[in-house]
């Protein structure tokens, strides 16, 4: 659905393959005062600027801005963390050899326990975040989704 | 005794290739060749089988032996790369897998365009992908001749041209032929028998230890004759700065190129939903997370049982440490058992290959057609037409792959694996992840993002001690190695984000807010998703 809306677009703007510099905002209206004022009707484009206004509204509604915040709140610290952490990993393997080479327990350094460190933090954090989707976000993004598109199908006809 | 190895390790593969061809032909019946159906192969695996398909999409022969032979070699130093491989996924579950379901259709392109100008867009993206694929592919199809030529026992030229002419055939047919859905079925096949083979292996070295990690970690820096060092890093990558900043530039590579990678990507498009995607990495991080942890212990069984002077006069980069250590496993040499756990070794090993290079050359057959032919043709051509072109375009790839693979015979795989993952991260890393995350982002910001990492990242090649100006380079005698490293990645990965920084801020284009809830409102809750 939305890709034939697209497709009608697309066919104008191919003329124009880099239409970045001198054309900005030819032919893609910014927002609903521009759509009325123009006087050609297009109906592919009118759609568009339907399907925009609705897609603006659902992001600005309370029940979608919970959602983001919610995989926000989960995904920013947590990147952020293990991102470090292998970071940190990489380089301390790489310029502190004498703290990774510090034995532990038996064979096992302090290399291997961070190395099997690794792992088992990966294996934890994907655990953790399919938790957090699916109890805190699955439902209510489904919801969304659902209303989303009943608003959209609406916009076409 | 080295020709019952070969006879039954040619049965195996054969046996393999056969099966392989029979689910192409059994999946490809009754098919119309719609774009959905070539493509994303008709959407509906479950995400255990998807899962399973990417582990199999993952897993290259260069983990299964390049990573075992590493830590043979030059022990925890080559434990690094699994660490990097697997860490890798979190980027791509956390912030890449879900939205890219839900916002396209089967390219990365589609992502990154569904907000901004299509065309130049499209022909960016399109280009980096199909350049991160062809190197990755002349990788495997270079692992694949080396293969062969260790396994018939010399260094028979013509045994190893003609093993990548057809092995570039195979894959060519089981792409053209089969799409999508065989391409996933022989992924799938192969994942089972590589985790079979590991866990067989790994179970054996440890019953060899009787369930002992320290006396296995023990006697493996015994003989690799470092002692203690060879369970500490620093073997490989600990000599000069050069050699240090030149691994945390592959270790960034690593862990940030997954993400880019067009023949993963393109694996989330076969499940119907955003959960079914995240269902699909939390199997494939369970199986590449535990196969990694059993090369670890092959790795280091090698060294233990094999020791690493004789892996090292059979192939000097380690290659070949997973055979040796099932020969040794089964018995020795000239015993049944190891001239049935060899042959099987080598069988999996070869099937590894031919898979992996079927799911890229998929891939990048659709990086062709779909972004870079179909911003170029008539708009009103159909999708029937287009999916005739990602057809031909898996023979032509199959074709160029086939001979960069004849003329890069002598190149590392290692190297070439590790540059496909830099140009992944520097190219299709930023331009996917701005177009998720970031509201302004603009056509102008996306197109520099993209060439912006992607030129640095070949040119820092071209002008590395790969290319020039040491005894071991393809061009030895001419020196134009003005960059020290040989992974790209420290430099290129951080230019390609900051291109794109560059020019989203200075374009004269205004973003356009209703795109941007369109992309934010489609890519968390799955409205509209294909």
């Amino acid at each position: 659905m939305e890709k034939e809306a697209g497709s009608g677009a697309r066919a104008t703007r191919l003329d124009d393959p880099w239409c970045e510099a001198p054309t900005a905002g030819w032919g893609r209206p910014d927002g609903a005062l521009e759509a009325a004022a123009d006087e050609r009707p297009r109906p592919a484009e009118q759609h568009r600027d339907s399907a925009g206004e609705i897609y603006l509204e659902v992001q600005n509604s309370p029940a979608f801005r919970e959602v983001r915040r919610r995989y926000r709140r989960f995904v920013v610290p947590a990147a952020a963390a293990f991102l470090l952490w292998y970071l940190a990993y990489v380089v301390a393997a790489t310029t502190a050899h004498d703290l990774m080479a510090r034995p532990v327990a038996g064979a096992l350094n302090v290399a291997m326990v961070a190395g099997l460190g690794q792992f088992l933090t990966t294996f934890l954090l994907t655990w953790a975040y399919a938790r957090h989707a699916r109890l805190h976000r699955d439902r209510a993004a489904l919801e969304l989704r659902w209303e989303t598109q009943e608003m959209t199908r609406g916009a076409v006809r | 005794m080295r020709e019952d190895h070969q006879t039954l390790a040619l049965l195996l593969f054969s046996v393999f290739v056969a099966v392989t061809l029979g689910i192409t032909t059994w999946v490809s019946r009754n098919r119309q060749g719609s774009a959905e159906e070539f493509y994303a192969g008709g959407r509906l695996f479950s995400p255990m089988e998807n899962g399973f398909a990417i582990a199999g999409d993952y897993m290259s022969a260069a983990s299964f032996l390049g990573i075992s032979g590493l830590i043979a070699l030059f022990g925890y130093d080559g434990m690094l790369y699994s660490v990097g491989f697997l860490v890798a996924w979190l980027v791509v579950l956390l912030l890449v897998a879900e939205l890219v379901r839900n916002c396209g259709r089967f390219t990365l392109a589609d992502v990154v365009a569904a907000r901004i100008a299509e065309r130049p867009v499209r022909t960016a993206v399109g280009t980096s992908s199909v350049t991160v694929s062809v190197l990755y592919l002349v990788a495997q199809m270079v692992g694949a001749g080396s293969l062969v030529a260790l396994l018939l026992g010399g260094t028979s030229d013509t045994a190893r041209s003609w093993t990548v002419v057809g092995v570039g055939a195979l894959m060519v047919v089981y792409v053209s032929f089969g799409g999508m859905r065989a391409t996933t079925w022989i992924q799938i096949v192969k994942a089972v028998l590589l985790m079979a083979g590991a866990v067989a292996l790994t179970a054996l070295v440890l019953a060899r230890f009787h369930g002992d990690i320290n006396s296995l970690l023990n006697s493996a820096a015994e003989r690799s004759g470092h002692g203690r060092d060879f369970l500490a890093p620093g073997l490989r990558y600990g000599g000069s700065w050069t050699a240090r900043l030149d691994f945390i530039s592959l270790g960034l590579a690593l862990v940030l190129g997954t993400a880019g990678l067009p023949h993963i990507l393109s694996r989330f498009y076969t499940v119907p939903t955003a959960r079914a995607a995240r269902r699909s990495v939390v199997w494939s991080v369970g199986l590449i997370g535990s196969f990694y942890l059993m090369t670890i212990v092959l790795g280091f069984g090698a060294a233990a049982l094999v020791g690493s002077a004789d892996v090292r006069a059979s192939n000097a980069s380690g290659n070949t440490a997973v055979p040796l250590l099932a020969l040794v496993l089964g018995g020795g040499e000239g015993s049944t058992g190891g001239t049935v756990l060899f042959a099987v070794v080598a069988a999996i090993a070869f099937a590894t290959i031919l898979a992996v290079v079927a799911g890229i050359t998929l891939a990048s057959s659709a990086s062709v057609a779909h972004d870079l032919y179909a911003s170029f043709r008539r708009p009103g051509a159909k999708q029937r037409s287009e999916v005739g072109v990602a057809r031909a375009a898996a023979a032509g790839i199959g074709v160029v792959a086939i001979a960069l693979g004849l003329l890069a015979q002598d190149l590392n795989v290692a190297f070439l694996v590790g540059l496909a993952f830099a140009v992944a991260a520097s190219a299709n890393l930023p331009a996917l992840l701005y177009s998720l995350f970031w509201r302004n982002f603009t056509t102008r910001g996306a197109v520099w993002a993209v060439y912006g990492g992607l030129i640095p990242a070949v040119v820092l090649v071209l002008l590395s001690p790969i290319v020039s100006g040491s005894p071991t380079s393809l061009l030895p005698g001419v020196d134009l190695a003005l960059f020290p490293l040989e992974n790209p990645g420290l430099v290129s990965i951080p230019a390609g984000f900051l291109a794109g920084w560059i020019g989203t801020v200075t374009s004269p284009e205004p973003p356009d807010p209703a795109k941007h809830a369109e992309a934010e409102v489609r890519s968390l809750t799955g409205a509209g998703a294909a």
